[in-house]
């Protein structure tokens, strides 16, 4: 940490900073932490202090934590441009300016909660070797690419914007599956997600929800780095 | 008596509009039975505009999404045939369906839980004499996360328990007949009572009075003295209204209107009066408005120490311009109490502008409170540290909640 020593102009800058905040603001009262984090408590009280996600009888909020900033940033974007659609986001960062929503996107990134635990599966084998395929593998002849190619090889997201699918619900991951095949849910043009997405069938969606909610990632979750070479598909949202 | 009793559920039978065979040779429990369909008002759900009686199809709109209601006509394919009394005896008692899956309680078993077997069992028989109706069940329509019925066992372990009605012994059998139907197949409190953000009646404060979901008619208050003010009401009256829809008080009419056509004009003039004295007698919230709103300050006052105070401060100063005062705050204390409601719901960030470029913000809290809980933290800050403005009534945050935000 920066500290200047006494006497020096810095002390001064300081000073004179100090009372100029206090005259023209006519001070923000001591006892409210001038934090992100206690700007930031509307993300906070539904998402968790870490973006663990909360989910209770009645409601689901989704685990952000550690998911890539850069992902975060355009979800974030998307919500306050309508290309995602969930009322309570549309209206919470409506107002919001890029470099308040990047702030919190890099204050989210860079937590790591820990997972969730395994939800055991309750689908046949032969879905879950389907699932599994498609996550590992891919499907060449459908054009669907594997999810760890992007996701990272641990699913647990990869720098700069690809977000951890792991620590999820799988009635969530099926959902936002879901509300892309059916329009709801957009990303910037190309949408890559929204072709993988469209190329599935609606059991196919439905496994790998369950399949991605029985995985045990490793205790932070962190993104995988950054790829060196060509991503399967063009993405909008990483421009 | 219970043979007069009969031969006036007989009459009614026979004047009934359900289409379904008058005649004289039916088992008496099928009589029994299509008299207790009745007061349960099955036909009005389970029936679609201009459909057949009892083959389902109808769209119960609630703040969830649209739920289509099942066929309950004795077809084997589509409707209930395949059923015996002891798979009906567990919907209407636990809420579950022939094959185990959970029923929403848009079905109102929280209610139908309280009828006897033997009332269940006729019911059952009735259902099971009807022409059955080949018509495929609909899916419904409900949003995400509400489609996921797994939800509902949190539901259930919150708002759920089963049971059979048990008697007040201290009370007479006329009273007892009609907390019978009131709380059971009447299911009254169904609209009476208002609900929370996860669709539950609110019991504990009694028929106080709700405003219904998504058609936002109000059903008021059947408790003895408030608003409607049923204890002023002579027995005949109440009688009178809801055997014929009209009375020397005032007339139903909307979705009242459809239960005393479909139901209450059906029942015996002793069931008609069970009802009314039960309605009558003093509920829980009977000792004065006074005690009603002094229990929302206090609960208002919980619910602002454990989610408001930290910002907002213990006499309302607020925390200026980070965190507004809510003492001698005009949006607070205007005649229209929306937005002080939507605020608690909805919470917000003011606009990031050049000066503020990183405002802080309110959270939402419509997930962590009920409408009552609303109400009573917006009445409470409304009537302290100086503030002189009305109570808020619950329907307020019900019909905020949901609203389009822009």
């Amino acid at each position: 940490m920066f500290v200047p020593r006494p006497g020096s102009l810095s002390w001064v800058l300081m000073f004179v900073a100090g009372v100029c905040q206090m005259s023209a603001a006519q001070a923000e009262p001591p006892d409210v932490p001038d934090t992100l984090e206690q700007r930031i408590i509307p993300c906070t009280v539904c998402h968790g202090k870490h973006g663990e996600g909360i989910e209770k009888p009645g409601y689901y909020f989704p685990r952000i934590g550690a998911k890539p900033a850069g992902y975060l940033f355009r979800q974030l974007v998307n919500f306050r441009e309508k290309r995602r659609q969930y009322v309570e986001m549309n209206y919470i960062v409506a107002y919001l300016p890029d470099a308040y929503l990047r702030e919190m996107a890099e204050h989210f990134a860079n937590q790591r909660p820990a997972l969730p635990e395994p939800t055991v599966p309750r689908i046949s084998k032969q879905a879950l070797e389907r699932a599994e395929a498609l996550i590992t593998k891919g499907d060449t002849a459908k054009g669907i690419p594997a999810c760890t190619a992007c996701h990272g090889k641990a699913l647990t997201g990869m720098q700069p914007a690809m977000p951890g699918l792991v620590g999820l619900p799988a009635y969530y991951v099926s959902a936002q599956l879901g509300a892309w095949r059916n329009g709801v849910r957009h990303a910037n043009e190309p949408d890559c997600m929204g072709k993988v997405a469209s190329r599935l069938s609606d059991d196919e969606v439905a496994w790998l929800g369950v399949w991605l909610a029985w995985q045990r990632a490793s205790a932070d979750a962190a993104p995988a780095p950054a790829r060196k070479t060509k991503l399967p598909l063009d993405c909008g949202d990483l421009k | 008596m219970k043979s007069s009793l009969s031969s006036i559920v007989a009459a009614a039978v026979c004047s009934g509009v359900l289409g379904s065979a008058c005649a004289a040779d039916r088992a008496p429990e099928v009589v029994r039975g299509e008299y207790l369909a009745r007061i349960g008002d099955c036909v009005s759900c389970h029936t679609a505009r201009g459909g057949r009686p009892f083959a389902g199809g109808f769209a119960l709109e609630t703040g969830f999404g649209a739920l289509y209601t099942p066929n309950i006509t004795p077809d084997l394919e589509t409707g209930i045939g395949k059923w015996t009394a002891d798979d009906f005896w567990v919907a209407m008692h636990e809420g579950k369906s022939k094959d185990g899956t959970l029923l929403y309680p848009a079905f109102p078993y929280t209610n139908y839980t309280k009828v006897s077997r033997e009332d269940s069992d006729a019911i059952f028989a009735y259902l099971k004499s009807l022409q059955p109706v080949r018509q495929r069940n609909r899916e419904h329509a409900l949003r995400f996360p509400y489609n996921q019925r797994k939800l509902l066992i949190g539901w259930r372990a919150l708002y759920f328990s089963p049971g059979e009605y048990k008697p007040d012994w201290k009370q007479p059998p006329e009273w007892n007949r009609g907390a019978y139907l009131v709380q059971g197949l009447g299911h009254c409190d169904a609209c009476h009572t208002s609900r929370n953000f996860l669709g539950a009646t609110n019991t504990e404060e009694g028929m106080a009075g709700g405003l219904l979901p998504v058609s936002s008619w109000y059903a008021p208050s059947l408790s003895a003295n408030r608003e409607s003010g049923l204890g002023e009401w002579d027995i005949k009256d109440l009688m009178s209204l809801l055997k014929t829809g009209v009375s020397s008080r005032g007339a139903v009419f909307g979705p009242m209107a459809a239960v005393v056509q479909n139901s209450l004009q059906y029942l015996t003039d002793a069931d008609i009066r069970a009802i009314a004295v039960y309605l009558k007698s003093p509920g829980p919230d009977d000792n004065g408005d006074n005690r009603q709103l002094a229990a929302m300050l206090a609960s208002g006052a919980k619910i602002y120490d454990t989610h408001c105070k930290s910002c907002h401060g213990s006499n309302g100063e607020g925390a200026p311009p980070v965190y507004p005062p809510l003492a001698n705050n005009q949006s607070i204390l205007m005649s229209s109490v929306t937005n002080p409601v939507r605020m608690v719901l909805n919470g917000g960030f003011p606009p990031g502008t050049e000066a503020s470029p990183r405002p802080y913000g309110m959270p939402p809290f419509s997930h962590l409170l009920t409408d009552q809980e609303v109400a009573a933290v917006v009445t409470y800050v409304r009537q302290s540290w100086g503030n002189r403005g009305a109570a808020v009534p619950v329907w307020e945050a019900t019909k905020a909640r949901g609203l389009p935000t822009d």
